[in-house]
């Protein structure tokens, strides 16, 4: 009876401690949720590999392999040539690139740099709101705009649609984020770095250059490196303004319509997905899995890299 | 007498400082990164002035009469409303799904995990797949959403249903939800739970009622982004239907077969008539972007001056 009580009595203390059963519970099942709610994440990621990756194995254990290697991207007629995508890819991001460095790291060092605080804080959202508008209209004012009066009138060219205007819209896209990647990796270099510069007498383009720019250069780098990420898997400009034939060659003529890994998987996938293949009975939809499953782990690759020079980046400061 | 002495020692002074000459590099040099920020911002302005001045012969004799009219192969017939209709139910769909998933998802990894190897791997995971390219994830959906889960999502539409659209999209940005509620949660500072724990709170009460409400405008303003994004999203809808549907324009059917059925959104009706040969549609494709602009820009420049404004330094 007194053992009882005393039991009782400590259970009661023990309620006090820990909270009730019916609070303990709860807190167990909002864990148990929340968990889950991450975990659905791992779910994607796994689906988003598996999917493609059977896919992908499945449409090569159908295609003949020598297809892969013909010279020319013509799904329709079972050409399959990867090369010729991989090119327009490639000359896609090199004039994003060439748009959006120059730009974003100009842009990035003055409002680090040189900017009044106040004159950044009203200049940064304006950049981040660029960031906001969609390719799908950065693709439709590369066709109209740049097309016309950039590609055509000042380098010539004769097609309405060309591999240039469609990299110069993906660098447009490109330009904030790398501004404000950059921007942050400059902006986080201690004042006392620059202090210091100033106080041996440096001016401020020295100790933008000398300083700043080595100090913050792993975040500068992580920043192109994600740019590059983007505008490799940017599909709607590319599919607007670079020419919606659904065919691709071996060129690296900026001036010439061709398409890219992204731009391809979309043309195959507006176009009616039972098209057989002249030939074999290959479905030319499928394709799209092969073309998907590249796309997916050269951005993860550089992805990864650019997280690594981010982290260094970090643990300086 | 004495000002123009003053003047002339300053002067005299600052030239002993700059090393007797002007710097004329310095100069060019920060003229060129202004000139850089600048071209950078009147490619923005370009954009807009020249996408309105081209749709205002559409917006000023049809005004609002463009947005509430259905697609037709008329070019001054055509509206844009089932587009807009299935923006919105798609936006729905993430503010459903992806928000309240992605905000729980964060909690989790701020608030409850420990700092441990499978913690880490999960947030470096998210990471990866918020730098996935949203066309991979239209893959996904044609896998998942449309092909194995056809019946159920649309058994009309062969699954390419407003459905599989919405899941899509959820997926796509959730990532991009889990990131930021991160860096919100992370930003409010540890002596506001060690208060809350110290009075006997739970951790779900300090999650709720003490962190949350401070991290508020960070979660929100990423939501809000989210749905924008979402919004404005255009390739993975060419994968899962939103190209060849028709929103039903009679809207006599219940809302499953709605959500089950064919549907269109505002940005691809975009595309499709952007690809459309001959200048006629022109007009109308502009008037459509600034539609879809008009709302993305609003939300982002709110969202954002709401977050400069709410941002606390503690």
């Amino acid at each position: 009876m007194a053992t009882a009580t005393t039991i009782g009595g400590r259970d009661g203390l023990l309620e006090t401690l820990t909270g009730s059963v019916r609070r303990r519970r709860k807190e167990q099942a909002v864990e148990i949720v929340l968990a889950g709610a991450a975990v659905l994440s791992v779910v994607i990621s796994l689906s988003i590999v598996l999917a493609l990756l059977f896919r992908a194995l499945n449409f090569l254990s159908q295609v003949d392999l020598s297809a892969l290697w013909v010279g020319v991207w013509r799904p329709r007629q079972g050409q399959f040539d990867l090369v010729s995508l991989v090119y327009g890819s490639f000359v896609v991001t090199t004039i994003a690139m060439i748009v959006a460095t120059p730009l974003g790291l100009g842009a990035a060092a003055y409002l680090s740099e040189y900017a009044r605080p106040r004159a950044r804080r009203t200049l940064k959202p304006i950049i981040e709101t660029l960031a906001g508008i969609p390719s799908v209209v950065i693709g439709f004012f590369a066709l109209t705009l740049i097309n016309p009066a950039i590609v055509q009138g000042i380098f010539g060219a004769t097609s309405t649609f060309t591999m240039m205007a469609a990299g110069i819209g993906v660098g447009i896209l490109t330009i904030p984020l790398v501004a404000s990647v950059s921007e942050d990796a400059m902006y986080a270099v201690p004042g006392a770095l620059r202090e210091a510069a100033y106080g041996i007498g440096a001016r401020r383009r020295s100790v933008t250059l000398r300083v700043v720019f080595p100090a913050a250069i792993s975040g500068i780098v992580a920043s192109l490196i994600l740019g590059i990420s983007r505008a490799l898997g940017e599909t709607m400009v590319v599919a607007i303004a670079a020419g919606g034939t659904g065919n691709a060659e071996r060129t690296l003529n900026p001036l010439e319509p061709n398409q890219t890994l992204t731009a391809a998987i979309a043309s195959l996938a507006i176009g009616s997905d039972q098209v057989k293949t002249r030939g074999s009975g290959l479905n030319a939809f499928d394709a799209l899995y092969l073309v998907g499953f590249i796309l997916f782990v050269s951005t993860l690759l550089l992805n990864v890299i650019s997280e690594r020079f981010v982290r260094r980046f970090r643990r300086q400061y | 007498m004495s000002l123009a002495a003053t003047g002339a020692t300053r002067s005299t002074v600052e030239l002993a400082l700059r090393g007797r000459r002007a710097d004329l590099g310095g100069r060019l040099f920060s003229a060129f990164l202004l000139l850089m920020l600048l071209l950078s911002l009147v490619i923005l302005v370009i954009l807009i002035g020249s996408v309105v001045s081209d749709a205002w012969p559409v917006l000023s004799t049809r005004g609002i009469g463009f947005l509430t009219s259905n697609l037709s192969s008329f070019e001054d017939r055509a509206g844009v409303w089932q587009g807009l209709i299935g923006s919105l139910i798609l936006i729905a769909f993430v503010g459903v799904i992806a928000v309240p998933l992605g905000i729980g998802a964060a909690v989790y990894l701020q608030e409850y995990a420990r700092d441990t190897r499978a913690a880490r791997a999960l947030i470096a995971n998210i990471r990866n797949l918020a730098g996935v390219p949203s066309i991979v994830y239209g893959i996904l959906g044609v896998v998942v959403f449309v092909q194995a889960l056809g019946a159920v999502t649309g058994p009309e539409v062969h699954g390419r249903s407003l459905v599989a659209g919405g899941l899509t999209l959820s997926v796509l940005v959730m990532p991009f939800i889990i990131i930021i509620t991160m860096e919100a949660l992370r930003a409010v500072p540890g002596g506001i739970r060690e208060a809350a724990y110290g009075v006997g709170a739970t951790r779900w009460e300090v999650v709720r009622s003490h962190v949350l409400p401070y991290a508020a405008p960070g979660v929100f303003t990423g939501a809000i982004l989210a749905l924008a994004r979402a919004f404005g999203e255009t390739a993975p809808l060419l994968l899962v239907g939103a190209v060849t549907g028709y929103l039903s324009p009679g809207g006599n059917s219940g809302l499953l077969e709605t959500l089950r059925g064919a549907y269109t959104t505002l940005p691809t009706i975009i595309y499709n008539w952007a690809r459309q040969p001959g200048e006629e549609w022109k007009p109308l494709t502009s008037a459509a972007i600034v539609a879809l602009l008009g709302v993305i820009l609003i939300v982002n420049l709110a969202a954002i001056l709401l977050r400069n404004r709410y941002e606390r330094k503690w």
